[in-house]
Parts: structure tokens; C-alpha cells; sequence
């Protein structure tokens, strides 16, 4: 067992793992963060997605280890401290923008990511930035949808 | 995964060190096809050694006759390089659209010419832009680099630090995409430099390979319809379900054709 420590959702954890857990492994089962999901655990659906210092990344394909010293946000960082959510997780809920949820918390991480770098996308730069993350029950427009309202959202709080 | 030993190198002494010892060890650099084939136990090294914290690897420099970009260097970090869309553009494209963004922030540019899959992006980059391999050891041309199936040069150990690319008159990559993987069903890159003009090919057989005849025909003018008779055989070409080698030696002259039109107006469409 190796120690680590690193900042999740603005709060210092540590923990001990063996090098083969992946960050995936290590967010859900030592730290009980369990709304992480692993769905295919092959790098392809991005459900596990997470953000590391600033940076959305699989968190099936990094290794625990790989995180030490670095600041990750999951997805129950996201929502307001008072429970109020996120203008992200407000719009995906207006819109309808998931059925079984399971994709939520990755395409939720991307999204955020996604409107860091973009904070105006096209409905074209919505659809490649989640090139990364799968849903099987949605067909994606209303996930689209969410992000572009969220956006607008976002922008308008920034002004206001 | 299957256990391993895990060694954090701080520098190439340290990793090189750390390699030797090891008696099946593996560098890890983004991980995005190391710890996909350890999961699959296709892979089941003795010792990871993690390059993150080891200095001088990381980064990219731009003058009007090369670009240097650090082994470690993640795609993102490539595509969204500003030096690098002036110059360069059709890397910024190429770094682009490697998997997807969350693989791209992990992905680094020596890792995946160390892995050399035949399918992978920038080994067309490499080839395509005649492009140099620098490793702790000594210098590797791209056309002595790339040596089969998920073969290279590299000796055992040997650790890529950076790769050199000559920035041509003018360059343009286009791959069609595997709609699950996005790694490319066939990708051409073709530049015009000073080194001449090239033609590189990847996803299309075991290992990215140059188009002789394409080169030939477009050093004596620069055009699409330049190449329109020169076509590749299927000979050697892979089948699979995603396509057949009559299909992907299509693909080639198809490709080939919108890399050079790319490559005459800049990247601009």
C-alpha cells in the first residue's frame, strides 16, 4: 500500500492504495464518493469522468497513485454548498437531459470542462466535446440542449 | 489489473535506473493504452515508472523552422498550442482529434509513438512530416522509427524525450474516423517542405507507411487532381470489420486528395 493525498471537491483526503487501483476505484471505495460510476471500464463511456486540476479525465484509465497532490473535482463537488444545483445540473434537469441517470455524473464533468474552455460553444463544439461520454438512452439532443442552456446560464451569472 | 511495483522517477537518470532494475518494467506516460491493456491482462509489467514528475519533458517551442514538442506533452496541450495552429496547423488538427477530450488531456505525444499503433495519429504526423525522434540516447529519423506492428526503433529502456518536426511550406492531415474508437480507419498526412514532399498513411495497414507514388506525382504538382490515377493497392492493406482493404485503399486516395487541398488553403475549411 502506497500513501496518497490530494484535495477532492476543496477538502485534503489521504488515503492508501495499492498501485493498481485506478483513481475510479480509489474516489468510490476509500472514499466513498460512490457517484464516480464505472460503466465500461474501458476508457470508451466516460461515465467515471472527473475533473484533475482542471482537466476532465477518465478516472478508470489513471492510476490512483497518478493523483497524488492534485486537485480533483467529482461530481458531489458540483452542487451548491446550501444544495442548490449547479447551473450545469439545473439544466440537464429542465431539459430532460437524462433518462437512467447512469451516464449523468460523467457527462455532467464533461459538460463543466467542456464550458471552461468554451464558454459560448456551437451546437457542433457541444457534440465533439462530448465525443468522450455515451448514452444509451437519451440520442443526445437533450444533453445538448442542456449544455448550450447551461451556458447561457452560466454567462448570464457571470454578468449578473 | 495484475499487481505491480510502482516507481515515481524524478528524472530520465531515475526512470532509465528504475527500467533496469524491473524485470518486465514499463514507463507509463498518459496511460490511455498502458492501462486499457493491463485491465485486459494483454500486459502485466513487473514495474510502472510513472515519467509525470520528471522534469524537461513537458512542453512545446515554436520557431519558424521547427517545432519541438516535449515527450510528455498531452494532446490537448498540442491542439490548443497557438505557436503551433500558426505554423503548424495541421498538427493542432491532427492533436485535436486524437480519442476524446478527456483522453487527449491524458495522452501524451511519446507515448503514443513508443506504442506505435497502427491506427494511432501521430505516427502519420511523424512519417508524414518527416519529423525527428529525440531520446536519451541519440536522434531517430521518422523513416527508421516506425519498424512494423506496434514495433519502433526504440531499445529497451530507451526513453523518448522529445519529437522535432521541420515546419513545412505546407501541411494537411485528414483521418476518417472509427466511429466507436476514433482512432482512424485511415489517415493521411501529406506536407511539401524542404525535405520534399510526403505522404504518410496510418490505419490502413500493421504500421504507418509512406506513398511513393503520391509523392512523386505531387512534387511535380502540388494539386489534388494530381493524384488522382495514384492509388494503392489493397495488397497489404488490413480487413476488418470496419472496413476492407479495397475500402481503405479507396479511402487512401480519397483522403490523400482532401489532405493536399487542406494543405493549400492552410487548414482553413
Amino acid at each position: 500500500m502506497t500513501e496518497l493525498a490530494l484535495i477532492v471537491n476543496g477538502k485534503a483526503a489521504r488515503g492508501a492504495c495499492a498501485p493498481n487501483v485506478l483513481l475510479s476505484g480509489f474516489l468510490r471505495e476509500t472514499l466513498g464518493l460512490t457517484g464516480t460510476h464505472v460503466g465500461c471500464d474501458t476508457s470508451q463511456c466516460g461515465a467515471c469522468t472527473v475533473i484533475v486540476d482542471g482537466r476532465s479525465v477518465k478516472s478508470c484509465t489513471m492510476l490512483a497513485l497518478e493523483a497524488d497532490g492534485a486537485r480533483v473535482t467529482t461530481i458531489e463537488g458540483v452542487a451548491n454548498a446550501d444544495g442548490t444545483l449547479h447551473p450545469v445540473q439545473e439544466a440537464f434537469r429542465t431539459h430532460h437531459a437524462l433518462q437512467c441517470g447512469f451516464c449523468t455524473p460523467g457527462m455532467v464533468m464533461a459538460s463543466m470542462a467542456l464550458l471552461e474552455r468554451v464558454p459560448d460553444p456551437t451546437d457542433a463544439q457541444v457534440r465533439h466535446g462530448l465525443e468522450g461520454n455515451l448514452c444509451r438512452c437519451t440520442g443526445y439532443q437533450n444533453i445538448v440542449d442542456a449544455v448550450l442552456a447551461s451556458a447561457k446560464a452560466l454567462k448570464a451569472g457571470r454578468n449578473g | 489489473m495484475d499487481k505491480f511495483n510502482f516507481v515515481r522517477a524524478q528524472t530520465l537518470a531515475e526512470a532509465a535506473a528504475a527500467f533496469s532494475k524491473g524485470s518486465d518494467a514499463r514507463y507509463l506516460a498518459g496511460g490511455q493504452t498502458l492501462l486499457p491493456v493491463m485491465k485486459q491482462r494483454l500486459a502485466a509489467p513487473s514495474d510502472i515508472i510513472s515519467l509525470a514528475r520528471v522534469a524537461g519533458l513537458t512542453g512545446v517551442s515554436v520557431s519558424s523552422v521547427l517545432v519541438t514538442v516535449g515527450a510528455m506533452t498531452r494532446h490537448a496541450d498540442v491542439a490548443a498550442n497557438a505557436d503551433i495552429k500558426a505554423v503548424l496547423p495541421a498538427l493542432s488538427i491532427l492533436a485535436g482529434g486524437i480519442g476524446d477530450p478527456h483522453v487527449r488531456n491524458r495522452g501524451t505525444i511519446g507515448g503514443s509513438l513508443a506504442n506505435n499503433d497502427p491506427a494511432a495519429d501521430y505516427p502519420a504526423a511523424v512519417l508524414g512530416l518527416g519529423a525527428r525522434i529525440v531520446t536519451d540516447e541519440r536522434t531517430i529519423d521518422a523513416d527508421d522509427f516506425f519498424q512494423g506492428l506496434f514495433a519502433t526503433a526504440l531499445l529497451p529502456g530507451e526513453l523518448i524525450t522529445r519529437v522535432e518536426f521541420p515546419a513545412p511550406q505546407r501541411a494537411g492531415y485528414v483521418k476518417f474516423p472509427h466511429p466507436a474508437s476514433r482512432y482512424a480507419l485511415v489517415g493521411v498526412m501529406v506536407s511539401q517542405g524542404a525535405g520534399g514532399v510526403r505522404v504518410a498513411v496510418t490505419g490502413a495497414g500493421a504500421c504507418v507507411f509512406r506513398v511513393p507514388q503520391m509523392e512523386l506525382a505531387l512534387a511535380k504538382n502540388f494539386a489534388p487532381g494530381a493524384i488522382a490515377d495514384a492509388t494503392v493497392a489493397e495488397g497489404d492493406l488490413t480487413s476488418d470489420r470496419a472496413g476492407s482493404a479495397e475500402y481503405r485503399a479507396h479511402l487512401i486516395g480519397v483522403l490523400a486528395k482532401r489532405a493536399v487541398a487542406l494543405a493549400l488553403n492552410g487548414h482553413r475549411s
